[in-house]
């Protein structure tokens, strides 16, 4: 058997940026080998790794914009798809490790973490989101899922000093590899049940009835939880305030925005796309885990007193919204879910940016007390805090109440009313934790007065232009939410 | 029918005799002087019975790991090798980059020192 050489245009932005992590890996391991006798060249290999990865994103931005077309292109023999949802999420996982690596440049210069790895381990986190985002057979997405969950791992252990982050990368270490079991598990009985393992085919297979229903129940299950797992939602939840917390706030930062793409690529993919003839049976699936998200991010949020413990509940809690969009089963459902992780990644990108930019070496910010009475130390950032904190509890005009609305629209739309209700009702309680760091930030006294260091232009322009862009989102919301339906309806449609 | 098996069960038993043959050999023509030294397990580099949670050096660990990887490496390449002729360019290519990446990491590796013991 010869195989045909595939067509490797639809997959360029991933060669490119698999290239370019190796050769910033590579920039490392020769700026290591000059420390020994001089040390003040090193600093600038390590400078070059920040600005060769921002080029690469760029460049791989440029790239999938350019190829855009609204096409489905499959190749690589079915295993890999370039289609209008996976150019969309792709950009913004650009634009997220863009963000993530002007918004931790300086934190990590503090911290002596400033180093190529660093960089090396971001592109190839994205590289594997890329695969995951782009996959069409069962191999790819997990192909995909290993590289940025084994990236991810590495990061977070990162300060491997740090007790805290190192018991943190641990525990996601080997919860993340039980989802990897249990989602493994899962594909082989559906590969069993339907002798393929491309999605498409799957669908057609399953779409013909199956022979067997309780090994595609048990199949799905299995896959469910997997994914559950890997999007952080309840029951499968633990590992997210642990790691959220333990890690380099750089990495929650990296860690809480991207990856909530490829996760939500990865739930389309597997369920819309190869498991859509099975709809009745993870839907029901799907809606215990929102609610249970819901319930269990917005009520011990309430709870916390570290901000990055409270941002991780209320991950789990968006992503239980996000459930609520995809288990419709509907394009309208899809299309408001990718909206709502998309806009929820702007803001999480924002929120997380304004932690960092507090912090400063040796203080990491992370305590809900160093908010108080933040507007009369550094108005500007507490107002940004503010807009982005009440677009994540879905207040208008911001952009969060708009994705929440879309959202329950889908849902009502699909005659799931009581859900709705669920959902708002949940959200109220959300609020709550939300505008009590607005009332930290405006109406308590500050424990000292010393004033925020000032911190790289750069970050500060991208940090103003993220919450000012969840304004403007909020006040025109119909390009994107329009951009994201139009996504949904030319891949599935 | 059965007959097919015979070359199956001539090898079991000249895999028999190899095995066995060397042994017996050893026993009846060596000179035997026991010691306790020659008497006790061996093991490389440890105590043969001793409590399991003992600390052991991470460059062990580490060592292992890239083993492990070369190793792996090195049961791709056979398969590939025999079939070579047979899956064209593409199939050749494709283990050129899958090799070029490796070797990406094998020069990080030596660069930071993960290969020198002291």
């Amino acid at each position: 058997m010869t195989f045909p050489m595939p067509d490797l245009l639809p997959a360029a932005p991933e060669i490119l940026v698999l290239v370019m992590a190796c050769v910033v890996l590579m920039f490392e391991a020769y700026a290591v080998r000059g420390q020994a006798d001089r040390s003040e060249i090193v600093a600038r290999p390590r400078v070059a790794g920040y600005v060769l990865t921002l080029l690469t994103l760029l460049a791989a931005a440029g790239l999938t914009a350019f190829t855009a077309n609204g096409v489905s292109a499959t190749t690589f023999s079915g295993m890999f798809v370039d289609d209008a949802m996976a150019d969309l999420l792709k950009l913004m996982t650009y634009l997220a490790g863009i963000a993530a690596a002007i918004y931790s440049r300086q934190y990590l210069a503090d911290r002596a973490l400033m180093r190529g790895e660093y960089f090396a381990l971001l592109l190839f986190a994205v590289l594997g989101m890329m695969v995951m985002i782009s996959a069409s057979h069962l191999l790819t997405l997990y192909l995909g899922l290993e590289l940025l969950s084994l990236a991810l791992y590495a990061m977070v252990a990162l300060r491997r000093d740090d007790a805290v982050a190192v018991e943190a990368a641990m525990k996601y270490f080997v919860l993340g590899a039980l989802a990897s079991g249990l989602l493994l598990y899962g594909m082989s009985m559906l590969y069993g049940l339907t002798g393929t393992l491309e999605l498409n085919k799957m669908a057609a297979t399953l779409a013909g009835g199956v022979d067997n229903p309780v090994v595609l129940a048990f199949g799905l299950v299995f896959v469910v939880a997997g994914l559950g797992f890997k999007l952080g939602t309840a029951p499968f939840h633990m590992w997210v305030p642990d790691i959220y917390h333990g890690a380099p706030t750089a990495v929650t930062l990296f860690i809480g925005s991207a990856p909530k793409l490829a996760a939500f690529a990865f739930v389309i993919r597997l369920l819309a796309d190869g498991l859509q003839p099975a709809h009745a049976d993870w839907q029901q699936m799907l809606a215990v885990m929102a609610v249970l998200s819901l319930a269990i991010g917005n009520l011990a949020a309430i709870m916390q007193t570290n901000i990055k413990r409270m941002l991780a509940y209320s991950t789990i809690a968006h992503m239980g919204f996000l459930l609520l969009g995809v288990m419709t089963g509907e394009l309208n459902g899809y299309g408001a879910a990718l909206y709502y992780v998309v806009t929820y990644v702007i803001m999480s990108l924002g929120a997380f940016g304004l932690i960092l930019h507090l912090a400063r070496a040796g203080f990491e910010a992370d305590a809900l007390d160093d908010y108080k009475g933040l507007n009369s130390r550094a108005p500007w950032l507490a107002a940004l805090m503010a807009i982005l904190m009440l677009s994540m509890a879905g207040l208008p005009p911001f952009v969060g109440f708009y994705a929440k609305l879309t959202v329950l629209q889908a849902l009502v739309g699909a005659g799931w009313i009581w859900l709705a209700v669920v959902a708002v009702l949940f959200s109220l309680v959300g609020a709550y934790y939300y505008l009590r760091v607005v009332k930290l930030m405006y109406f308590d006294t500050p424990h000292s007065h010393e004033p925020v260091l000032a911190t790289p232009g750069d970050a500060r322009l991208l940090l103003s232009v993220n919450g000012l862009g969840v304004l403007l989102l909020g006040l025109l919301p119909q390009p994107l939410l329009a951009l994201c339906l139009e996504a949904m309806r030319l891949t599935y449609g | 029918m059965l007959e097919n098996y015979f070359p199956i069960l001539l090898f079991i038993l000249v895999g028999l005799a190899i095995g066995i043959g060397p042994m017996l050999l050893g026993w009846v023509l060596a000179p035997n002087r026991p010691d306790a030294e020659k008497l006790s397990p061996y093991e490389c580099g440890f105590e043969a019975f001793e409590d399991a949670r003992m600390k052991f050096d991470v460059r062990y660990y580490l060592v292992a790991i890239l083993f492990i990887l070369f190793d792996l490496e090195i049961a791709f390449l056979f398969p590939w090798a025999v079939v070579l002729e047979q899956i064209g360019a593409f199939g050749f290519w494709s283990m050129v980059v899958f090799l070029a990446i490796l070797v990406v990491g094998f020069v990080y590796e030596w660069m930071k020192g993960a290969l020198e013991w002291e």
